[in-house]
């Protein structure tokens, strides 16, 4: 290759480089567009929306959006901000999500490593639960909780929330323990473990990618459900999207979109935050398994 | 071994805080007044339960004015754990009153003498097979024009009163260089309009139409010559009008944007609270050719049946809602006039008085209808059949003699 | 029977001694998954099948069993304009969306791949539209499409005075906008899938193709990108049904409008069973959209699964 040949292909390569990291950044500006539009305007007092340009940054910067949205705006007839629908999100979230995965974890293990006639049957069966439309077993659900006695509690929405998670659970840890060597799990069966040991000892140690991944999605769906939230909750327990939709929803009144905005950020926070912290995870456990199935 | 697991579960489940037997002297209100001005006019009521012993316990849930509150209160239903008081309106009363799930508000409505004060048009809803089953807070008219004072005075400063005069104005409007007609392109919005016009042609043929659901009303010509005047009126929106919240239409018509909106008097707020006076920043007259009569929607709270622990609380409530002072108090504040007709208007402004004048008046002449667009004149299922029809006609996707032939096929399938 | 059970477990040997304990632990999985599918069993399938009586039933504000109207339901349903609007819309929409979704998920992966020295930044900047719920960020779409404030009077501003994007605004190209906000949600996390197939790649086969002197486009083209038809199905599966059920995003952008331009099924069932109080439409339409749902993942379940039992 002559010199000059070899100068042509490095500046190929260099544009070819700039290239793709221009599209890379000008998808970046696609993204990051709404959340830009929510945190500039949330940071503006309300006059200047009103008049200005919505991409435009605050003229005047103003913190009191965010802390009406957290403390003092109406929502109901209480002017409490979202702080205390906070709590209740949390409540619910938490234990479903453990409970979700759990099972999940279990009936993966269950389903690739303790195979029974059926057992994709099975499967299928849990799987295509993740597919219907929630609106259907709203009065349903409604009339169980009510014969369990769990209407409007936060054990309810625990439940309803683990119940339709439970698919998706199933299936990330199903595909995920497949690509699992049976052979560690007959030596150790060979050496006596039992069910629940050879779960323990064996697999759970190395499931931490895909419990990344199931956390991940349990979390972000459960957040950010609406329906059953608003269905089956009552005064204590209300969470946090109930409450930021009734802070942005008015039916009368001027809408004081910066402090929406600023309400709509504070409510997708712990989303943001799993997604950003655990974001190289997620990919990792997608490589895992889940991607497969 | 796992039976004795499940009931060991079922057991601890049973015993979970909803089994606990609740304190007396509480109301649970399912309502989706959430945000602003009206969820604190809501306050005073909740102000003078606690003064009175009761506790409120808030169950707010908004949105699509009032259907994910709906949605909520089905489950709640179902549960078997309906709330002892919930924002209802028109049609959808009547609905639940049909399940045979609302409670008997007799003995504090004959006490107090409801029958008397409330207007009848409102007792068809309140009232289910002659008992009381819901308080009602407010009444919104819904054939109002909302001018802008200064766009009014450059179009020749006389209110129409007439069709032909309300087309003269908006083009003198358009010429000013402004959009005539605020207006957001929401389902709801356009049937608000839609109302009026229908109204315009007469009480009878509103009656016919809108109430009775009469076939021949429905497809007719004046139906016709009604999609008609919604065709013209739709020349004088501006381009951007679809999808655009109420309230913000009512904002281009503060600033002078827009000369003027069709809206239900709850638009009023919008005005006072930019601090704009009736009379000299805007003029509230009614639709042309419905002076007189009126369409109406009204909140109301109906009583689902609850325990005898908690029904003395329910009927302090009811009585609280009936009460003049907070029909006053809160009216002034939501911009509607006063459920009952003895309230007096001194705290009102001029349209506000206007609003509780015209409302007796039409009350009494037997020319105060339900609006069809709020739901108070005929059940959800024919309402949404008939806002499809006056959508898509609005949104130019056919023309008055189909859409007038589709309104009389959509409201008989709706019917079913 | 617990014979049996131990021929077909693959994993399991026969045991010698079968001790009471013994005996236990292999009843142990089943014991274990029966109450997750005991639970999927009455939560979905019962309540599916509640949703299909339902549907042949006449009722409105909550479950009326005593009115029985055959197919009617179905019949109303596909004579409605607005059913019949729901269904195109769903088919642009549905189209449009794992097409675009897939399309962008693999190319970003792909120009990710190639050794991107910000990743790490880039990556949850596309991930993170998933985290959101619509609710609002709904609202800041409804702006930024908005010509009166949004893109077109940005643009206007910056001095192109006769450009113009009003697609929301306009009942023909509504439905576009709709996709627009939802590839902006999803296909960060269909990038994600792909990524995760890219890195699963065995990097000696590209060698082998480097060596051979193929370019960098042909390995894509002719390799890597073949290599990608499981990640291609899971994204399909899951984008199809995110489009199938897509509600929250409609309501929050159009609401259905335009008049009734916007429509989608999934739009068409809520409104029909929680705000016309007409449950027994809600309901056919509900059985439609889960044939639609089912005709789709069925045949891919079946295909994997039967295809894991070769392997």
């Amino acid at each position: 290759m002559s010199a000059a040949a070899q100068d042509i292909a490095t500046r190929n390569a260099v544009i070819a480089r700039a290239i793709i990291y221009a599209v890379l950044i000008l998808f970046a500006v696609y993204y990051l567009l709404p959340l830009y539009v929510m945190l500039a305007n949330s940071l503006k007092p309300l006059d200047e929306i009103r008049q200005g340009n919505m991409l435009a940054l605050p003229q005047e910067w103003t913190i009191a959006p965010w802390l009406s949205a957290w403390s003092t705006a109406q929502i109901g007839v209480q002017p409490t901000g979202l702080k205390p629908y906070f709590l209740n999100s949390v409540l619910m979230v938490v234990p479903a999500v453990a409970i979700s995965t759990i099972l999940g974890a279990l009936n993966g293990y269950v389903l690739t490593k303790w195979r029974f006639r059926g057992d994709n049957i099975v499967f299928g069966l849990m799987l295509l639960s993740c597919f219907i439309p929630f609106q259907i077993v709203l009065i349903p659900s409604a009339r169980i909780l009510g014969l369990l006695g769990l209407a409007g509690t936060v054990p309810g929405l625990v439940l309803i929330h683990a119940v339709y998670g439970l698919g998706f659970t199933t299936l990330f840890f199903r595909n995920y323990y497949e690509a699992f060597p049976n052979e560690l799990v007959r030596a150790a069966q060979i050496d006596g473990a039992t069910f629940f040991q050879i779960f323990r000892r064996i697999l759970l140690p190395s499931s931490g990618p895909i419990i990344v991944v199931t956390v991940i999605w349990q979390f972000t769906n459960i957040w950010n459900d609406f329906l059953f939230g608003s269905s089956f909750s009552s005064v204590d327990s209300i969470p946090i999207t109930v409450a930021l939709n009734n802070l942005v929803n008015s039916s009368t009144g001027v809408k004081e979109y910066n402090v929406h905005f600023a309400g709509a950020i504070l409510a997708a926070l712990p989303t943001l935050i799993v997604y950003i912290v655990s974001g190289r995870y997620f990919v990792r456990g997608l490589m895992a398994g889940a991607v497969k199935g | 071994m796992r039976k004795m697991i499940l009931k060991a579960a079922l057991a601890a489940l049973l015993v979970s805080p909803a089994a606990v037997a609740v304190a007396a002297d509480e109301v649970e209100v399912l309502h989706w007044w959430t945000s602003g001005g009206e969820a604190a006019a809501l306050d005073v009521l909740k102000k003078k339960l606690e003064s009175q012993g009761v506790t409120w316990k808030d169950m707010p849930v908004a949105g699509g004015g009032g259907e994910q509150a709906m949605t909520a209160l089905r489950a709640r239903v179902t549960a078997g754990n309906p709330p002892t008081a919930v924002q209802a309106l028109g049609f959808d009363i009547t609905d639940w009153a049909n399940q045979g799930v609302l409670g008997d508000l007799n003995p504090v409505a004959d006490k107090e003498g409801w029958d008397k004060v409330v207007p009848e048009a409102l007792q068809k809803f309140s009232k289910h097979d002659g008992k009381w089953i819901a308080a009602p807070v407010n009444v919104h008219t819904t054939n109002w024009i909302w001018i802008n004072k200064k766009a009014l005075d450059a179009a020749g400063g006389k209110a129409p009163e007439t069709w032909d005069e309300l087309i003269a104005v908006l083009d003198k409007m358009k010429e000013n260089g402004i959009s005539p007609i605020g207006h957001g392109g929401q389902a709801w919005q356009d049937a608000t309009i839609f109302d009026a016009v229908v109204l315009a042609e007469g009480t009878d043929f509103y009656k016919a139409s809108m109430v009775d659901l009469d076939p021949a009303a429905l497809n007719s010509d004046k139906m016709v010559g009604v999609f008609d005047k919604m065709a013209k009126l739709k020349e004088y929106v501006d381009a951007d009008f679809s999808g655009r919240d109420w309230n913000l239409a009512s904002a281009m018509v503060i600033e002078g944007k827009a000369g003027m909106q069709f809206m239900g008097d709850w638009a009023k707020g919008e005005f006072l609270k930019a601090g704009q006076k009736p009379g000299t920043d805007f003029v509230c007259v009614r639709f042309p050719g419905t002076q007189g009569a009126a369409t109406f929607n009204a909140d109301q709270f109906m009583m689902f049946k609850v325990g005898d622990d908690k029904l003395k609380a329910q009927e302090m409530m009811a009585s609280d809602i009936m009460s003049p002072e907070f029909q006053s108090a809160f009216n002034v504040v939501k911009g509607s006039a006063p459920a009952r007709t003895d309230v007096a208007d001194t705290d009102f402004d001029d349209c506000g008085k206007k609003a509780i004048k015209d409302l007796a008046e039409a009350n009494s002449n037997g020319k105060l209808f339900g609006s069809m667009a709020h739901g108070h004149a005929n059940p959800a299922a024919v309402k949404n059949a008939m806002y499809d029809v006056i959508t898509r006609h609005f949104n130019g996707e056919m023309d008055s003699k189909q859409a007038a032939q589709e309104l009389a096929d959509a409201v008989a399938a709706a019917k079913g | 029977m617990a014979q049996t059970q131990a021929e077909i477990v693959p994993v399991l040997t026969r045991r010698q001694s079968r001790a009471p304990k013994e005996v236990l632990q292999d009843w142990l999985p089943k014991l274990v998954l029966a109450p997750s599918f005991a639970i999927v069993l009455l939560f979905v399938y019962g309540f599916i099948l509640f949703t299909v009586v339902l549907s042949f039933t006449g009722s409105k504000l909550l479950p009326d069993f005593s009115t029985w109207v055959g197919f009617s339901n179905y019949v109303r349903l596909f004579n409605h304009p607005n059913w019949l609007t729901s269904l195109k819309n769903l088919a642009i929409f549905a189209s449009l969306y794992v097409i675009v979704c897939s399309v962008l998920g693999l190319g970003l992966a792909i120009l990710l791949d190639q050794k991107i020295r910000a990743e790490g930044l880039i990556r949850p900047i596309y991930l993170y539209p998933m985290a959101l719920s619509f609710i609002v960020t709904g609202v800041a779409w409804k702006w930024f499409l908005d010509p009166g404030i949004g893109l077109e009077h940005i643009v206007k501003d910056l001095g192109w005075e006769s450009f113009s994007f009003r697609w929301i605004k306009d009942g023909q190209m509504a439905i576009y906008t709709i996709v627009i906000a939802a590839v902006w949600q999803s296909s960060g996390f269909v990038m994600a899938m792909f990524l995760a197939g890219l890195r699963g790649v065995d990097n000696e086969v590209i060698k082998a193709a480097q060596i051979d002197g193929a370019s960098t486009v042909t390995i894509y083209r002719r390799i890597i990108i073949p290599l990608m038809r499981p990640v291609f199905l899971s994204a399909f599966v899951v984008l199809a049904h995110l489009a199938i059920k897509s509600y929250d995003l409609v309501v929050a952008m159009t609401d259905g409008g335009p008049g009734t331009s916007t429509w989608t099924p999934a739009l068409f069932m809520q409104k029909f069973t929680f705000g016309r109080n007409e449950m027994g439409m809600g309901a056919s339409s509900a059985i439609i959209m889960m044939m639609m749902i089912f005709s789709i993942i069925v045949p891919y379940l079946y295909s994997e699964l039967r295809g894991e039992r070769r392997t």
